[in-house]
């Protein structure tokens, strides 16, 4: 069953999902019912700290970690700037390491902390955007405070070697060197299994909005003992490191689609993962294009594909007037004509960068979606290139 | 009650006709504060008063963007009498020291339209200089280069002021006829448009809308150009036309080096089809002169060929630098620099002909079905109207 209106084939779900109905119930009882302030004493204020209480336990559960290491962000981007800021407050080193092709939220931080003293290495990364730990470990150095590497590339749907990297890092630090281990995982959470703690990761950012959950609320996993300066003033909330009233009606959401993913974590990864595939293979037939995102070692729901001679965006207009939505590399950046950073460092010329776009399914998009979807996608492609020859 | 003071230039210099101008200044004045509660707005001694219960900041913000208004100042009004004169100064100072800050220097400026005041100007100001003087110790009388200058204009009432702000200009809005004006979403454009309004000519903005080819956002974008422009003009209507099908045909059918000749000339086929609904007499564009390779005489030509009507480029002299000032003073540069694809710039070839001869074009348009697609684009178009956005607007308006 389709979750979108008639007509309607929502492929852009690497940018926003369609919240769940069990999660639009959730956020609509704690603005309707349950709208205490979780610091009363009363029943109101005990009722809503319940809900807290277990969107904390749902979402711990995803991550195989227990709920106190766990703390409500207002999304992915104050999650990445909790990490890496309060890290870089407390840091016992000046040397960071990240990639190329990390989302804005932790590039420009790290950016912002190489401005004010702290030495940056962004390491390269391969044809399809993806870092080796052995580059990784060759970057150290005996001060390197902070690694933060992606979980899952929003534009690619690559996934990056977390767990050697944190096997790797765990060496490092037994020799005695304060290396914190931060993984933005805002793409992955529910299309690929985070283990943080099995992965000695220090510190994982997650999104709501990107799983069926509300805007406007996150998640930082802190595996306990490290240490992290706030980045707000106020109350007691979030163990001190988050002050301030909690968003209840967005975290009882966002633990609504923790419920849910959890549910049947396998069978949605694997159904999108046969979604994409038969996206890859439709894609595969129309000449001149080229998917980038790997076969192995992606994602279950992003295919990104360049299809030489057609400006990105124009396809994307072509497509929306047969009702199928996509994105031209990643959403924040659609507004910048710039080609995008992700693009152009996995080696596409600036034409190509220019002429591809991100297709991504959930666990609601059907095949028949997909096949209407490649069709109008075939048809587009060969109409725009007779305009353009 | 606020009171604001007027100053119009140009239409001092008409002859019979100054009340027609007059008349509509007075109306257009009325009509740009009119939400803002039950105004009196008068003509008088060749200014304009009006007296307002808004806030005197709305209004300035509103009077400011009123064509032929060349400059406008907070006044306060007194009875023609020395003592009642002085204790305006004394406030005015007052509230100038309150929100300006380091005014070490003050100066006092008479003028005396009505000779029957007892005292000449220069004892009145002097008078009035020294109640201030004793009221603010710290301020210091300076006849160069004061830091605050306070004017004082008898007539049948004494009125002053500390504060001259400069105006927009021109000729009141309405006075002009009418125009077509093609607006893209670049800077010209949109800058094109309001001087055209600036001169009295009423304006019906024209914006040809591609998409797939171009996306929603643009036409939004544009139609914020137009919110922008409808804080000087009052409500707006706006045309946008249905333009993809051409775009479409012109790709298919004209040779790369003539396309962007051939779509500026269906662009002024479609503005002269409109043009006859709205009783529009004229187009105005935001073509210069050599700015990129499609503008250039030959290009000109071959684009008046069209169309019978007069094409105004106000723009036509001037240099970019002039016209991004321009359009930053207005308000329109901000959205203009946003950044989504206009129909102009996604197919522009690499080469554009910078000279092609008017046998050219007709024979590039050989392939095109023209009064078939002007047909389909006019009725597929829509009229909108687009009214005034009132930001708080912080950039002075220059003329």
């Amino acid at each position: 069953m389709s979750h979108t209106r008639a007509g309607e084939i929502y492929l852009d779900n690497a940018a926003t999902t369609k919240p769940h109905p069990s999660v639009v119930e959730s956020v609509t009882r704690a603005l309707t019912v349950d709208y205490g302030n979780p610091s009363s004493l009363h029943g109101k204020g005990v009722a809503a700290e319940r809900l807290v209480a277990e969107a904390r336990e749902a979402l711990a559960w995803t991550l195989g970690v227990e709920p106190e290491d766990v703390l409500f962000t207002s999304g992915g981007t104050e999650a990445n700037s909790l990490a890496i800021r309060g890290v870089g407050g407390v840091a016992r080193g000046r040397h960071l390491i990240t990639t190329a092709v990390e989302h804005s939220s932790v590039r420009v931080l790290l950016q912002r902390l190489a401005a004010q003293g702290f030495a940056l290495t962004e390491l390269p990364v391969d044809h399809y955007g993806r870092v080796s730990a052995a580059h990784v470990e060759q970057a150290l150095r005996a001060d390197t405070a902070l690694v933060s590497v992606m979980a899952v590339n929003n534009e690619l749907g690559t996934v990056q070697p977390i767990g050697d990297i944190g096997r790797m890092l765990q060496r490092h630090r037994a020799a005695g060197r304060p290396t914190l281990f931060h993984v933005d995982a805002v793409q992955g959470w529910g299309k690929i299994s985070l283990r943080p703690a099995a992965w000695s990761v220090d510190l994982m950012s997650l999104s709501g909005h990107k799983g069926h959950g509300p805007k406007g609320v996150g998640a930082l996993y802190v595996r306990r003992g490290v240490p992290l300066a706030p980045q707000l003033g106020g109350g007691e909330q979030e163990r001190s490191l988050r002050p301030g009233t909690e968003n209840v009606p967005g975290i009882a959401g966002l633990g609504a689609a923790a419920r849910l993913l959890a549910a049947d974590f396998d069978e949605s990864a694997a159904r999108m993962r046969t979604l994409a595939d038969r996206l890859r293979e439709q894609i595969g037939t129309i000449p001149d294009a080229r998917i980038n995102t790997p076969q192995d070692g992606a994602a279950p729901h992003i295919v990104n594909a360049t299809f030489g001679g057609v400006r990105g965006e124009t396809l994307l207009h072509r497509l929306e007037q047969d009702g199928v939505f996509v994105s031209t590399g990643s959403a924040c950046h659609s507004h910048n004509p710039t080609p995008s950073h992700v693009l152009l460092a996995i080696g596409l010329s600036t034409a190509d960068a220019q002429s591809t776009l991100r297709l991504s399914v959930s666990r609601f998009t059907t095949t028949e979606e997909i096949d209407a979807a490649a069709v109008a996608l075939h048809h587009a492609v060969a109409e725009l290139r007779a305009l353009v020859r | 009650m606020a009171h604001i003071l007027l100053r119009y230039g140009e239409i001092h210099l008409k002859g019979q006709n100054q009340r027609f101008f007059l008349d509509a200044l007075v109306r257009n004045v009325r009509e740009s504060i009119a939400d803002l509660g039950r105004a009196q707005v008068r003509h008088a001694f060749g200014r304009i008063l009006v007296d307002s219960p808004a806030e005197e900041e709305a209004l300035v913000g509103r009077l400011r963007k009123v064509f032929g208004v060349v400059s406008l100042s907070p006044v306060q009004v007194a009875s023609p009498a020395l003592p009642d004169i002085a204790g305006a100064a004394v406030d005015i100072v007052g509230a100038a020291l309150g929100t300006r800050p380091g005014i070490a220097t003050f100066k006092v400026d008479t003028r005396r339209a009505d000779k029957r005041f007892p005292l000449t100007s220069m004892e009145t100001s002097r008078e009035v200089g020294q109640t201030v003087q004793h009221r603010f110790p710290q301020l210091q009388a300076r006849m160069d280069g004061p830091d605050l200058l306070v004017r004082i204009d008898i007539r049948d009432q004494a009125y002053l002021s500390s504060e001259t702000i400069p105006g927009p200009g021109g000729l009141p809005y309405g006075t002009g006829g009418r125009a077509l004006a093609l607006i893209s979403g670049g800077i010209d454009s949109p800058v094109a448009s309001w001087l055209g309004a600036r001169r009295g000519v009423t304006i019906i903005p024209v914006h040809f809308h591609s998409f797939p080819f171009t996306s929603e956002r643009s036409k939004e974008k544009v139609l914020d150009l137009c919110r922008v422009l409808a804080s000087y003009t009052g409500p707006l209507g706006v045309w946008i036309v249905f333009f993809t099908d051409i775009q479409r045909a012109i790709q298919l059918s004209v040779p790369d080096g003539l396309r962007v000749l051939v779509l500026r000339r269906m662009m002024m086929r479609i503005a002269d089809r409109l043009a006859e609904q709205d009783r529009a007499t004229a187009v105005i564009t935001g073509e210069n002169l050599g700015q990129v390779a499609s503008q250039t005489i030959e290009s000109i030509a071959a684009i008046n060929a069209v169309t019978r009507l007069p094409v105004l480029r106000p723009l036509i002299g001037a240099d970019k630098m002039e016209i991004v000032a321009r359009a930053e003073a207005i308000g329109t540069y901000e959205i203009s620099i946003r950044p989504y694809e206009d129909c102009c710039s996604l197919f522009v070839p690499p080469h554009p002909r910078t000279q092609p001869g008017l046998g050219e074009a007709d024979e590039a348009e050989r392939g095109l079905p023209i009064s078939a697609l002007i047909d389909t684009a006019v009725q597929r178009s829509e009229r909108l109207t687009i009214s005034p956005r009132w930001a708080r607007d912080t950039l002075p308006v220059g003329s």
